[in-house]
C-alpha cells in the first residue's frame, strides 16, 4: 500500500509517501532512528501488517519539521530515504 | 422579540431498518460506527447485508455521539447492544466508541463500505466528509492500495458547505440544484479557504452578483481543489464518491466534468460508507476469532 502522509495548501504540495509493502519483511526498521525529528514509527495497520507511518503529531507539519534536512542549496541525500534499504520512501517537495 | 435564527446548514439526520428482515434467525450480528467530526452514523448487518443504520450530527463527546449513534439504529428493532457479535469503531473519534471490540482507519472503512456500495469494479473513492477529503485506490475486494488525505483545513468540505449556507441563507440540502441553475459558469471563488472565501461571496453579492452565482462560484472552487488531491492519486476507474458532499450535485457535477469521468451511482446512502465498511470488517474479524476457536 501507498500511504501518503502531509498536505497540500496554497503554497504547494508536502507529502512524504510509504511504499508500505516491503515493511513487512524489514527487519530493524532503519528508517524509525534515522529521522532527528523522530517523524516515523512502526504500526500494526488496519491488515494486520507491521508498517511505517508518519506520527500523527507530524503529518500537518511536514513542510516544517523536515526544513533541517532540506536546505534551499546543496541538498544532501535525506536521512529517511537513504536509510531505507527498500527505497520505500520518497518525497514531494 | 428575538426573531429565531434559521439554521440553514443544519441538514437532517435520520435512522432507518428493514422491517423485512428479521435479526433473530441471523447467524452473525456486527456494526460498524463511524464518528466523525462532523456527523456519526451507526450500521447494523445481519449476515453482512445492510440491516439498520443512523445518520446524526456528531457532538461535543465522541463516546456519547457513538452512543447516541448506536442506540438510534437500534431503536424499533428489538435488537440490543449486547445482541451485537462484534462492532468495529472507526473515523476521527474510533478509539473513543466505548462499546467497540477494535477500531480501524476512516481510510480502510471507506474501500470497504465503497466496495459494496458501488460493486468491486470501483478503484478510486472520494470521501468527501465533514473536515477532511481522502482519495483513495483500492483493489477489487475493496482493499486500500494508495491514498492521500487532505485535513489540515475545511476548505473542499462538508463543513465549508455548512458555512456558506448560513451566510448565503441557503438551506444545505438546496446549495447544490441551485448553484446548478446559472445560465453562465462563472469563475470559481479564488479560494477555498472558508474565511477568504466567506469574505470574498460578501464582496461579491455587494458587487451584485446572485446567491445562484455566488453558490456556484463555490462549488466549483471545491471541486477544483479535490481535482488537485485526484490528480496527485492518480484516478483509476471506476470512481465512486462518499460522505455527506456525494448529496452536492453541484460540487459532484462540475468534479465528474473537471476531471471527464463520471462517478458511480448507487443505492446506498453515501454518508455510511465508513460505517458500512466498519460493519464489513466487523464480519471478517468475528469470523476468523470464531475458526480460530475451532
Ligand atoms: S526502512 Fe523502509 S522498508 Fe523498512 S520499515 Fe522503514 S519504510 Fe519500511
Ligand atoms: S527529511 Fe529528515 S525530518 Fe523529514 S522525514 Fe526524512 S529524516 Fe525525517
Amino acid at each position: 500500500m501507498k500511504a501518503n502522509y502531509g498536505y497540500m495548501d496554497g503554497s504547494g504540495e508536502y507529502y512524504i509517501t510509504i511504499d508500505t509493502d516491503p515493511c513487512n519483511d524489514c527487519a530493524d526498521h532503519p528508517c524509525v532512528s534515522a529521522c532527528p525529528v523522530g517523524m516515523f514509527e512502526i504500526i500494526v495497520d488496519d491488515y494486520d501488517d507491521e508498517v511505517a507511518a508518519i506520527k500523527e503529531e507530524n503529518r500537518k507539519k511536514v513542510k516544517y519539521d523536515c526544513a533541517p534536512c532540506k536546505p534551499v542549496t546543496d541538498r544532501p541525500p535525506l536521512p529517511c530515504v537513504k536509510a531505507c534499504p527498500a527505497d520505500a520512501i520518497t518525497h514531494s517537495w | 422579540m428575538a426573531e429565531d435564527k434559521k439554521e440553514f446548514w443544519r441538514w437532517k439526520e435520520y435512522n432507518w431498518h428493514d422491517d423485512t428482515k428479521d435479526w433473530k434467525s441471523a447467524e452473525t450480528i456486527t456494526a460498524g460506527v463511524d464518528v466523525g467530526s462532523v456527523s456519526s452514523q451507526a450500521v447494523i448487518m445481519l449476515d453482512g447485508e445492510l440491516y439498520a443504520y443512523s445518520n446524526m450530527r456528531t457532538g461535543s463527546d465522541s463516546p456519547d455521539s457513538a452512543r447516541k449513534a448506536m442506540d438510534w439504529a437500534l431503536e424499533g428493532t428489538g435488537l440490543t447492544l449486547e445482541g451485537i457479535h462484534f462492532i468495529v469503531g472507526t473515523g476521527y473519534g474510533r478509539v473513543n466508541v466505548p462499546f467497540s471490540n477494535r477500531a480501524i482507519t476512516e481510510i480502510a472503512c471507506h474501500a470497504r463500505g465503497g466496495n459494496m456500495m458501488y460493486g468491486n469494479t470501483v478503484r478510486t473513492i472520494l470521501d468527501m466528509g465533514g473536515q477532511d477529503c481522502k482519495a483513495i485506490l483500492c483493489d477489487e475486494r475493496g482493499k486500500v492500495s494508495n491514498f492521500l488525505m487532505n485535513d489540515k483545513c475545511a476548505a473542499g468540505t462538508g463543513r465549508g458547505m455548512e458555512v456558506f449556507a448560513d451566510l448565503l441563507a441557503v438551506p444545505i440540502e438546496e446549495v447544490g440544484e441551485l448553484s446548478l441553475d446559472v445560465e453562465e459558469e462563472p469563475p470559481p471563488v479564488s479560494s477555498t479557504c472558508v474565511v477568504f472565501a466567506k469574505s470574498e461571496a460578501t464582496s461579491l453579492l455587494r458587487d451584485g452578483w446572485s446567491k445562484k452565482r455566488v453558490l456556484a462560484a463555490y462549488c466549483s472552487a471545491m471541486a477544483l481543489r479535490v481535482v488537485g488531491l485526484l490528480e496527485r492519486i492518480g484516478v483509476e476507474k471506476d470512481f465512486a464518491i462518499t460522505g455527506g458532499i456525494a448529496k452536492n450535485s453541484g460540487v459532484v457535477i462540475r468534479l465528474e466534468r473537471q476531471l471527464g469521468l463520471k462517478a458511480l451511482q448507487s443505492k446506498y446512502d453515501t454518508q455510511i460508507a465508513g460505517a458500512l465498511g466498519a460493519a464489513l470488517f466487523a464480519k471478517t474479524l468475528v469470523e476468523k476469532k470464531r475458526k480460530q476457536a475451532v
